[in-house]
């Protein structure tokens, strides 16, 4: 009887150690992410996830071990890594000289993006109408991070990594990044998501690893929560791929 | 490569018309300079006349300096050098962009302070045309080592300082081949010996723009 087949892997991490300097980042990582997986990253401050999803991101290289993102390396291809990854980190990578609508367009423009995809993603933010005219350096960190989010969802890559998606966010944003996850997720699209706070992104994910000093200590299985929201009122999804099955 | 220029030189262009920090702070700087120099010069305007081309270059030179802090810090907040490496945005486009953005820049800058020294030093233009060409191919030349300077020094804390230091020498050669175009130029006749240092000013652009091509992507990734 042949074995039955393995799912592909969007990211795999074998010892990998990652450096800045001679501060081990990463201390030997081993990890296999399947395609259209949701994995939670969790770990207390420090722990190394920020540092994780930069490395899937091919923006910190590996100093030993092996890394695959999407059937890639990015050692040896970062751009096309990079063309089908999205990184939602801390920094917003906005131009406060440009406006909202600016930035999405430039955004999605340099990386190869749909352009016709970018008005729906900003209704989906509630970024419409003036606020879309507005230069990013008037808005509220919260509104920066929604215009990042934008950016995601206009280009919406194979691969999401999330570094503490909730942060800065309120609570009706917080509704329309977990339903963007499942609708991200529900298209085939895998997403890491690191949090030192577990709970509120619990739901999202099948599986949760433990990172903790540069290493991945441990591992859970999670049962992801359909949506609560029924009714997101005028900022409802309306782009992606699977907004029509939503 | 070359839509990936565009858009970033667009970008570029954009910001600065927002923030018109080349209008209202670089160009009032040169404009400053150059009356600096004539101070230090004395009301002799023969002499002035004499030493316009050299302080023209050192003026654009300084300019130089400004605009590529200008065109470095606007990637260094909020991460959006970041942004721009996650894109998967072309390294050769990306640098192309942001050295014709810097270029155009310096081009409004130099028809100013050109007017400047006219004005202020009685500088005469005997061969216009080779003053428009000397200026275009150093501008090329400021753009190219600048962005690419730009770029190495971007990730380091003392970027401000050592970017000057780093810099100036590298343009040496256009304020050298500048500065003997404008005198040909403004000594009129056969501008033979102008059309040297025209043809150094090619060479200087090609092998710079070359080298900023090739590396500059490898150094935007360990700055």
């Amino acid at each position: 009887m042949a074995p039955a087949a393995l799912p592909p892997s969007a990211v795999s991490l074998r010892d990998a150690v990652a450096l800045s300097g001679r501060f081990p980042l990463l201390a030997g990582v081993d990890l296999e992410v399947a395609v259209g997986e949701t994995v939670l990253v969790e770990g207390p401050n420090g722990a190394g996830k920020t540092s994780l999803l930069r490395v899937c991101a091919g923006l910190v290289p590996l100093a030993s071990g092996h890394l695959s993102v999407l059937g890639l390396d990015p050692s040896r291809n970062r751009v096309g890594v990079r063309r089908r990854v999205g990184l939602l980190s801390h920094a917003a990578h906005l131009y406060d000289d440009l406006t909202v609508r600016e930035n999405v367009r430039f955004a999605v423009r340099a990386a190869g993006g749909d352009v016709a995809r970018i008005d729906p993603a900003l209704e989906r933010w509630g970024l419409v109408g003036r606020l879309a005219k507005t230069s990013a350096g008037k808005l509220s960190a919260g509104q920066r991070r929604r215009v990042a989010l934008a950016v995601l969802t206009a280009r919406w890559p194979e691969l999401w990594l999330l570094d503490e998606p909730h942060a800065g966010l309120d609570a009706s944003a917080r509704l329309l990044l977990d339903q963007a996850v499942r609708d991200a997720a529900a298209s085939g699209v895998t997403v890491l998501i690191a949090s030192h706070e577990a709970g509120p992104v619990e739901d999202l994910a099948g599986r949760a690893v433990t990172v903790t000093g540069g290493r991945v200590t441990g591992t859970r299985d999670l049962v992801p929560v359909a949506s609560p929201v029924a009714d997101l009122g005028d900022v409802a999804p309306t782009d992606g791929p699977v907004a029509h099955v939503a | 490569m070359w839509r990936d220029a565009m858009l970033v030189a667009g970008k570029d262009l954009r910001i600065e018309g927002r923030s018109r920090v080349a209008l209202s702070q670089v160009a009032p700087f040169g404009i400053v300079a150059l009356v600096l120099f004539a101070f230090a010069l004395g009301p002799d305007r023969q002499t002035m006349a004499r030493g316009a081309p050299g302080l023209f270059w050192v003026a654009v030179l300084f300019c130089t300096v400004l605009a590529i802090q200008r065109s470095v810090s606007v990637e260094s907040s909020d991460g959006a050098r970041d942004g721009l490496r996650l894109s998967g945005i072309d390294p050769a486009g990306l640098y192309l962009g942001k050295a014709v953005a810097v270029a155009a820049q310096l081009v409004v800058l130099e028809a100013l302070l050109t007017v400047g020294v006219v004005l202020l030093y009685g500088a005469r233009i005997e061969v216009p045309w080779m003053i428009a060409v000397s200026c275009v191919l150093g501008t090329i030349g400021l753009a190219a080592t600048g962005t690419l300077y730009g770029a190495l020094s971007s990730g380091l804390r003392v970027r401000e300082t050592l970017l000057p230091f780093l810099l100036l020498p590298i343009a040496a050669p256009v304020l050298l081949a500048g500065t003997r175009i404008w005198q040909s130029a403004m000594a009129g006749g056969v501008p033979a010996q102008g059309m040297q240092w025209l043809r150094l000013l090619v060479v200087f652009d090609a092998v710079y723009l070359a080298i900023g091509v090739v590396l500059f992507g490898p150094i935007q990734e360990t700055a």
